[in-house]
């Protein structure tokens, strides 16, 4: 893997393809409490598109876009923000669902019984915990590739 | 205050995971700012499991705790399955919690003045309380898979801390194989999990002990689950990690590996007499953990009788001590058909032994890391009248390794007379080897005191001292626990062992009623 990425061909087709790799990722962890998927499959897909835009630009191409500081940090503040989901319903027990079927905006919608098309806006603090931990996914998995981009590139120069 | 109790067992996961996840955004405030966050996290834990023991032992009965509850109420009726997870803590849960404390404490204050003049400490403390968070999951959860999740939480964090100085390639080795090794324990125990849910529906812990049979499927799990745990807690002849992630560790790490160790044997205990106390021949079994902790003992003595490296030296000791919980708790598991007097006795040994352990191993390891920090080498043979300059580091390793070595009047004594008594009833053998061990332990020490304290002050070392008050205070600690619980063992033992040693000897119905309803 050098620092220049790879060639035009790659490069084109990353450039076409990595923003709807992220919004497919988003979309597998806005749905998460619908269908097969969540947080961390969709944290993972995000990821991919990261990975590949190092493979395809290589670390040069890359320079200040992705800062590991500013990921590692993103990472803490989406595994505090699932702790403090958690926390939210403490009144009752730990995890206990506070928002769900509360009429709010905020996936509070009741869901009806029966089968159905799937509320959107249902399902309380889970959505947001599945945006929680995508987020602390989707940056965990991006600053271990970088990293280890980093220590390979080391061993090259050696 | 009750709802503080209430919600103690979830709290003394969530806080330390919060601490964990908080410590490297906080830790940029600067060092300060980091070591108070930690210091409340732990000092608040601590804390907690204070209060969760006294609440669990003057009730006298398991706590039940619903993860995300509000719909059922507990114990179960009419027909009710457990479907959430939940925490059961019982006595010896609660006792479990006590010694994790304990270790979480001292070696996190001692951590501030270990890791001042190194870079990168922030991800240490980080992975210090995480590792804290999933040794109490193993001891608070009333269920099989979030024992499984709580246990891979360890292991990931565990191989990260022996591994942490990377800089040094024993290090790095011994974090590969300590990762290697904690896989695989964990991957038995899954697939023991996974054969088990199969059977019968369920992942609660008293939901699967009232429906076990006894099929050769259980018996199968059981295998894999008493090989997975005993290789985690570092039993010979699944022992080869443990020397070197106890050596290789950072000091202060070396005896929360310790604590973590027991919070496996913890796990084994659980599954031996409350998930398969009443569908497999606990006869067999006890022999088999009676066996493998013979192996332990003399294993983990005789090899630290040829070690010259001071930490690994520390290191085979405390692998001996799993084997003196196995045999005490072994024992006891022999004759839990019968439930002759002596069982109990074997049970209060091994299980008060845990205790002890923790704090003479812990106290070992903080010494020899204030040792190997001042003199710069952990060859015995380069060490030699470091007496002279670390007086009071000189003390505190003497007294830890006398006590750990069972001699009186400290708390080594007091809980491995009990197993030695226990022991003898069952079999004089069994007693024999103990004794011969813990007699050549003692001459290991001499060895290891004599090789780096005594002797004239030699001009290598001549600039050693003492280390920093932070480094002592915790030292200190646990020299005290040492000698108050060597000299009053009685009222420790009626007060917090008995109750966690019936707990599992006698409490394996309640454990069961508490969730499911008599």
């Amino acid at each position: 893997m050098s620092n220049h990425g790879m060639s035009v061909i790659v490069r084109t087709v990353t450039r076409f393809v990595y923003g709807l790799i992220i919004l497919f990722g988003f979309y597998v962890i806005m749905h998460g409490h619908l269908t097969p998927g969540g947080g961390f499959q969709g944290g993972a897909v995000v990821a991919s598109a990261f990975a590949l835009l190092l493979v395809a630009f290589g670390s040069a191409g890359l320079k200040g876009r992705l800062n590991l500081h500013w990921l590692q940090s993103i990472e803490e503040v989406g595994a505090l923000a699932f702790l403090a989901l958690a926390f939210l319903g403490i009144g009752t027990a730990f995890f206990y669902n506070l928002l769900a079927n509360s009429g709010g905006f905020l996936f509070g919608a009741s869901v009806p019984a029966g089968a159905n098309a799937g509320v959107l806006n249902a399902g309380g603090t889970v959505p947001l915990m599945n945006w929680a931990v995508g987020l602390k996914v989707m940056t965990g998995i991006a600053a271990v590739a970088i990293t280890m981009l980093i220590g390979s590139k080391k061993e090259e120069t050696e | 205050m009750t709802a503080l109790t209430t919600h103690a067992p979830v709290l003394l996961i969530a806080i330390p995971l919060l601490g964990a996840f908080a410590t490297p955004l906080i830790g940029k405030l600067g060092r300060g700012a980091r070591n108070t966050l930690v210091g409340l996290v732990v000092l608040v834990v601590a804390g907690l499991a204070a209060l969760l023991a006294v609440d669990v032992f003057t009730a006298g009965a398991p706590t039940i705790y619903e993860m995300g509850g509000g719909t059922f109420t507990f114990p179960l009726s009419g027909g009710q399955v457990p479907v959430r997870i939940l925490f059961e803590v019982d006595s010896m849960s609660a006792f479990m919690g006590l010694i994790t404390a304990l270790i979480a404490l001292t070696g996190a204050f001692f951590s501030f003045s270990y890791w001042k003049d190194r870079s990168g400490s922030n991800l240490y403390f980080s992975l210090f309380l995480l590792l804290t968070a999933g040794i109490f999951g193993m001891q608070m959860t009333g269920d099989m898979f979030n024992f499984f999740v709580f246990l891979e939480i360890t292991s990931i964090a565990a191989a990260s801390l022996v591994g942490f100085r990377v800089w040094l390639k024993q290090s790095q080795e011994a974090g590969f194989k300590v990762m290697a090794m904690y896989t695989l324990s964990g991957l038995f125990v899954l697939l023991a999990i996974g054969l088990l849910y199969g059977q019968y529906g369920h992942l609660n812990i008293a939901a699967l002990a009232s429906r076990l049979t006894g099929s050769l499927t259980d018996v199968i799990a059981l295998g894999l689950l008493l090989t997975g745990l005993a290789m985690k807690a570092g039993a010979v002849p699944m022992h080869m990690w443990a020397p070197d992630a106890y050596g290789e560790a950072p000091a202060p790490t070396s005896a929360v590996l310790v604590a973590n160790s027991q919070a496996s044997l913890y796990g084994l205990f659980r599954v031996l007499f409350t998930l398969f106390g009443a569908s497999v021949s606990t006869g067999a079994v006890g022999w088999i953990l009676i066996v493998l902790a013979l192996l332990t003992i003399f294993v983990g003595v005789t090899m630290a009788l040829i070690q010259n490296d001071l930490k690994r030296l520390v290191a085979y000791g405390a692998v001996s001590q799993i084997g003196y919980m196995m045999l005490g708790v072994g024992v006891g598991l022999a004759v839990s058909a019968t439930k002759p007097e002596f069982g109990l006795v074997a049970m209060q040994g091994g299980i008060f032994h845990m205790l002890n352990d923790a704090a003479c191993v812990g106290l070992l390891f903080f010494a020899s890391g204030a040792v190997i920090r001042a003199s710069g080498t952990r060859d015995l043979n380069a060490m030699g009248g470091l007496a002279h300059g670390m007086k009071w580091t000189s003390v505190c390793f003497a007294i830890g390794a006398v006590a750990l070595a069972g001699v009186p009047p400290f708390n080594g004594f007091a809980s491995k007379f009990l197993i030695y008594e226990a022991a003898f009833k069952l079999s004089p053998f069994l007693a024999v080897i103990a004794v011969l061990s813990s007699i050549l332990l003692l001459a290991v020490f001499v060895k290891a005191f004599q090789a780096a304290f005594l002797g004239p002050r030699t001009t290598a070392m001549a600039h050693v001292t003492d280390p920093s008050p932070g480094m002592m205070l915790p030292m200190v600690a646990l020299v005290l626990v040492v000698v108050v619980f060597g000299l009053f063992p009685g009222f420790f033992v009626d007060h917090i062992v008995t109750p966690a040693a019936k707990a599992l000897w006698l409490g394996r119905d309640a454990y069961i009623n508490a969730v499911l309803g008599g």
